[in-house]
């Protein structure tokens, strides 16, 4: 079969509020520095996925408001109005159909310019959920809960996982929030709903990120060594969360399994080096590990707590700082993937995981990571 | 790059998106909230080959595709499976602290009701209580017809 490699990487800084950019200015930033890692001009570019959400952008196709930046006139272009990861699943698939060669995938966001429990109460039905509130963060919450009570992890086994990514992002100059924290100071930070905690929870952040995906015949024609997808699936769980079982994420063990049979994984913990999830909470760190399979449904408290996901440890996880530390939501899968092809070409600079050959991306769409993503990548 | 980049005020355009909806709820939906008003009773469907009782009721089986549901009433008490307490005030909660979202095991159900907790002083809930549906004086045919669960 084809083979799809990541050719090209560019993300913007992540910040609470780039209150001089507009989408467009985002869209470009990346855009040209992908193309510029890859050695490529934009005429290289045979089709273009953008990834953008309506709501988020207040206004209807907001695909075709960054159509000048990502150069896609007169080009192939489609789009996922959901988590970066997936326009990057569908961009490789749109290589594999033959049809295309090079495929640009931009995504964007500026979450500080709406209300994010505005927006996200907007995911639920307008029928049966919507009118009672719910958000994000308060749906967040009970699936922590649930996830908790089930499996006895702890409320600072949670937060371990907080102190962890913020100290990773000192080390990634792009990060939004890099912070030298304790434990206590997770604890000591203000409910927001029990047992979700401000520190416990990932910021508000503008930005963008882009990848350009090659078939083998263009990769050789880009300036550096490719990083190749070895493996990708994705499966999503039903819509009504009290249909599902929170406290554990079938849909993902699914993708997982799809993603490593791909890729000849037989043993992910021994296999990966670096994992990069999508820790919107800190509590999902822990849940998706156990979804990966890195662990048993109820240890990754116990597997952090050990160290083994911490930056010396034997497999770290979001060594960029992950969501936690800095979340443009359907940019940051993404960002995942970005942040796993720079480990993997020796190119994460401080946040250089040692020996990096195979890498991990996850991305989650929906609420409480109602569909995931995931994408091994190595040399 | 030009001299006068950074050198210009930035604006920003303040909007809003306010647009009016007609949701037909369907034929499934409009008698379970016809069944809310009219009688407070929260009726349920039922999936023969699945053995899966759905809240809020569907017409078709989503795991099976079988469309030959029937209908249960279920509750009024259930057992609460997670819930939350929000801190923070939102344009968007019906209800004034202190409130909660819970999921809801309806006696009857085999899937949770995602609703609002309320009737507590903020403290006492626990994955595993007994919860009561509470109605709506003027019930109009909506979800907020179950105006929350109390704690039994």
């Amino acid at each position: 079969m084809e083979r799809v490699a990541i050719i090209g990487v560019g993300q913007t800084k992540y910040e609470r509020r780039k209150k001089g950019e507009t989408f467009s200015d985002m869209v470009y930033e990346v855009t040209v520095k992908a193309l510029e890692d890859a050695g490529l001009t934009i005429q290289d570019i045979d089709n273009v996925v953008t990834v953008s959400n309506d709501f988020w952008d207040g206004r209807t196709i907001s695909s075709m408001a960054v159509q000048d930046a990502c150069g896609s006139r007169h080009k192939d272009i489609s789009t996922v109005e959901g988590d970066g990861l997936f326009g990057a699943f569908y961009g490789a698939m749109r290589i594999l159909s033959g049809s295309f060669s090079t495929t640009l995938v931009v995504a964007h966001n500026k979450c500080s310019q709406s209300r994010m429990n505005l927006i996200t109460n907007a995911m639920f039905d307008p029928i049966y959920s919507r009118s009672l509130g719910l958000d994000a963060i308060t749906s967040a919450a009970m699936q922590a809960r649930a996830y908790m009570d089930t499996f006895g992890v702890t409320e600072e086994q949670c937060a371990r996982v907080s102190v962890k990514n913020h100290r990773n992002a000192m080390d990634n100059p792009l990060a939004q929030l890099p912070m030298e924290i304790t434990v206590k100071h997770v604890m000591e930070s203000r409910v927001l709903s029990d047992p979700i905690k401000l520190l416990d929870a990932s910021p508000i952040t503008d930005g963008a990120a882009a990848v350009i995906l090659a078939n083998e015949r263009a990769a050789q024609k880009a300036r550096g060594r490719p990083v190749w997808i070895r493996g990708m699936g994705h499966c999503c769980d039903a819509y009504h969360l009290g249909d599902r079982d929170l406290a554990r994420s079938p849909a993902l063990r699914k993708a997982a399994q799809k993603a490593y049979s791909m890729a000849g994984i037989l043993d992910p913990k021994a296999e990966l080096q670096t994992i990069e999830l999508y820790d919107a909470f800190s509590y999902m760190e822990l849940m998706w590990l156990e979804g990966l399979g890195i662990c048993e449904e109820g240890g990754a408290g116990r597997l952090t707590d050990s160290g083994f996901t911490a930056p010396d440890g034997p497999l770290p996880v979001n060594r960029s700082g992950g969501c936690l530390s800095a979340h443009p939501v359907v940019v940051a899968g993404l960002t995942r993937l970005i942040e796993a092809s720079l480990q993997v070409r020796n190119d994460a600079g401080a946040r250089q995981v040692p020996d990096c050959r195979t890498a991990l991306a996850h991305g989650i769409n929906g609420p409480c990571g109602q569909s995931h993503c995931v994408m091994v990548v190595g040399r | 790059m030009a001299d006068w980049i950074g050198q210009t005020e930035d604006i920003v355009y303040s909007g809003r998106i306010k647009v009016p909806y007609e949701w037909s709820v369907g034929e499934t939906g409009s008698r379970f909230l016809v069944a809310l008003r009219d009688e407070k009773k929260i009726l349920g469907t039922f999936c023969g080959r699945c053995q899966m009782v759905f809240v809020p009721p569907r017409k078709v089986c989503g795991r099976c595709f079988n469309a030959d549901m029937e209908w249960r009433e279920l509750g009024p008490q259930g057992t609460l499976i997670t819930y939350t307490v929000p801190r923070y005030k939102e344009s968007i909660h019906p209800l004034s602290h202190p409130f909660g979202y819970g999921i809801i095991l309806l006696d009857g159900a085999t899937t949770g009701l995602v609703h609002l907790l309320g009737g507590f002083d903020g403290g006492g809930l626990q994955t595993g209580i007994r919860v009561e549906a509470v109605f709506r004086e003027q019930r109009k045919g909506d979800i907020l017809d179950i105006m929350y669960f109390k704690p039994v």
